[in-house]
């Protein structure tokens, strides 16, 4: 056995009491702060709500023949819709679909800038690299029980937890996408009197246009990753139907919305991926004969 | 004439402890000796040069020899370690960034041996990019570019993608979008040398036509002799970071400083370096079949040996002013070999 080096109980007690206090005294404060996240993902829920059940597969099916200009994937784009429907699922998909857009929206806000930051700080990817390792490995539950906590069950504490969750691969992509960008452009640009903010806009961004892309691709598919244990604190959709199907043992159940959120995945995967591939294509390999 | 670009002892050491490594340098310790007792590198020793108004003037080094390093110390991409530039009479080192920033924008150019082309941007846009970043309005760069591009012989190419064009294409760009920018300064870093050897020659005459035209100051670095020798007024031969001697190329093929300049030398077309003025005969009286300009080389001389034994020499006023033979060409030519 261990030896018993010093008592750790009062530590472990310190750490619950101070997430007590925290929601006793910020928990007002906190869930405030995060209310325009609850008005965000609401707003998005009532709009892909709103509008009619055909007019979402007509833009998803565009939006596939957009991205590949061949009939195959919006084909099986139309499918995966159209299963949706049929299975009786379109409602709770389409309130996963919010709370994924939702995330990946705020993930995108929060994590572009970040890892911008890093591509230009090495002292900010020091310490970010593993804050986003700890978010990345940290069993999830760890944090939903804390948030729940803070902010109470509901959409608040899912949308947090699916952010934090999704969010680390959009930075690391991002701190990635501007360091590789070809040093030969960047000088070039320099050579012409770009300042920093022209080089940021003008030559970073854009030339790390398609790693970026490929990050929030990953993170959509992540939040997706998420939606099941999102569901257990309140989220609603394709992961609470799974969840009522584990609970009353109602295999098909769990199947068919299971599947709902494959459906779900291969939509956003294939059509983001379809259109990161053109860009890069459009760019080409930069930097010219070496 | 007027030095242009004045460099002063320019010395860049890289690693951490540079003032050591420049005070053994003064004291006359090399490279190597630098490197081995200190551990810094060397990239420039001491270089002085002054680049004329008008003139092409090559800095000709191997790889490692610190061109690429010196050429960027006159828009200041590198700082030196010591040393003092001054472009059109302005010390550049005491210029804060707002003022660098707009003396590259408004007083020299840049082409740059990988292109450096911006590939998510169009050719017109591309050779608009200097003007754009410079501030000028939309229509204004965008007519500019076009008749830049024009110039270069790519009408046609503007709405295309640079990674649609062959290198050679691609640098025309990467020239368009320097001579954009109209400024009097024009900064080469081995700008043909990824080019294939066909291409790379049609560049070079294309450059000495444009510069005839244009009449710009230009700086260019290059490791191949042989276009140093085609497009240079006045050559620099840099060696470990040093510059070992600065002449006109033909001074350089027929008076080489060093071994090291020597060993370069050796595999040039000395008929296409000696001129006619160099080693004609003074005579003004003797008949020959045909006339020739002083300026010419040797080579330009050769064909017309076939049909003439003599042929006299003139100024660019069309006066005569010596006489040369085929035996003395001959003479030249067989001195200078290998």
């Amino acid at each position: 056995m261990f030896p018993d080096w010093f008592n750790s109980r009062p530590l472990r007690s310190a750490v619950d009491d101070a997430l007590e206090w925290v929601v006793k005294y910020w928990g007002g404060w906190l869930e405030a702060a995060a209310h325009p996240l609850l008005l965000l993902l609401n707003s998005i829920e009532r709009f892909l709500l709103a509008i009619p059940w055909w007019v979402l597969i007509i833009f998803f099916t565009a939006a596939a023949f957009g991205a590949t200009r061949k009939l195959a994937l919006p084909l099986v784009v139309f499918l995966s819709l159209i299963f949706l429907g049929v299975m009786e699922l379109w409602d709770d998909a389409v309130k996963t679909m919010a709370l994924m857009i939702a995330a990946t929206l705020t993930a995108i806000v929060i994590s572009l800038p970040l890892g911008i930051w890093m591509a230009r700080s090495a002292l900010v990817r020091r310490i970010v690299t593993p804050i986003l390792d700890l978010m990345q490995t940290l069993p999830s539950f760890v944090y939903l029980i804390p948030t729940v906590m803070v902010f109470g069950p509901g959409k608040v504490p899912a949308l947090i937890a699916t952010i934090v969750y999704a969010a680390p691969p959009l930075v690391r992509l991002t701190d990635l996408g501007i360091r590789l960008v070809d040093p030969n452009v960047l000088e070039a640009a320099r050579a012409f009197g770009a300042d920093r903010r022209q080089r940021l806009f003008g030559v970073q961004i854009p030339l790390a246009l398609p790693t970026i892309l490929a990050g929030i691709n990953q993170t959509t598919m992540m939040a997706l990753a998420m939606v099941v244990i999102a569901s257990m604190i309140g989220a609603g959709g394709l992961g609470y139907q799974v969840l009522q199907g584990i609970g009353r043992l109602e295999v098909s159940r769990g199947l068919f919305a299971g599947l709902g959120i494959v459906a779900l995945a291969i939509i956003f995967d294939r059509i983001t991926q379809a259109y990161g591939k053109r860009l890069q294509k459009r760019i080409g390999v930069s930097g010219g004969a070496r | 004439m007027s030095a242009v670009i004045e460099a002063k002892n320019i010395t860049k050491i890289f690693g951490d402890e540079p003032e050591t490594a420049v005070r053994m340098l003064e004291q006359g310790a090399s490279k190597t000796d630098v490197q081995a007792e200190t551990g810094q590198v060397v990239g420039l020793n001491r270089v002085s040069l002054s680049v004329e108004q008008g003139e092409i003037f090559v800095v000709m080094g191997l790889s490692g020899s610190g061109k690429s390093t010196l050429i960027r110390h006159v828009n200041r991409l590198i700082e030196p370690t010591a040393g003092e530039m001054r472009v059109n009479g302005r010390d550049i080192l005491g210029l804060d960034e707002m003022a660098l920033r707009q003396f590259r924008r408004k007083e020299l150019a840049m082409v740059f041996q990988n292109f450096g082309l911006l590939p998510h941007r169009s050719v017109l846009d591309n050779v608009a990019y200097g003007l754009e970043i410079r501030g000028d309005g939309k229509d204004e760069r965008l007519e500019h570019a076009r008749h830049w591009i024009e110039r270069v012989g790519l009408a046609g190419y503007e709405g295309s993608q640079p990674n649609e064009l062959s290198g050679g294409q691609q640098q025309r760009v990467g020239l368009a979008r320097a001579l954009a920018m109209d400024t009097d300064i024009l900064l080469m870093d081995e700008a043909f040398s990824a080019l294939d050897p066909l291409i790379r020659s049609g560049m070079q005459d294309e450059l000495k036509s444009l510069q005839k035209e244009l009449n710009k100051t230009i700086l260019f670095i290059s490791h191949d002799f042989d276009e140093a020798v085609k497009i240079g007024d006045r050559i620099a031969v840099l060696n470990d970071g040093a510059i070992v001697q600065v002449d006109r190329p033909e001074d350089i093929v027929l008076k080489p400083a060093d071994d090291y300049v020597a060993a370069f030398v050796r595999d040039v077309n000395k008929a296409r370096v000696i001129h006619i003025s160099t080693i004609m005969e003074r005579d003004l009286e003797s008949p020959c079949g045909f006339d020739i300009t002083a300026t010419a080389s040797c080579e330009d001389a050769l064909p017309l040996f076939a049909a003439h034994d003599a042929l006299a020499v003139t100024n660019e006023d069309g006066k005569r002013v010596g006489r040369i033979t085929a035996r003395r060409v001959i003479a030249a030519l067989a001195r200078h070999a290998g």
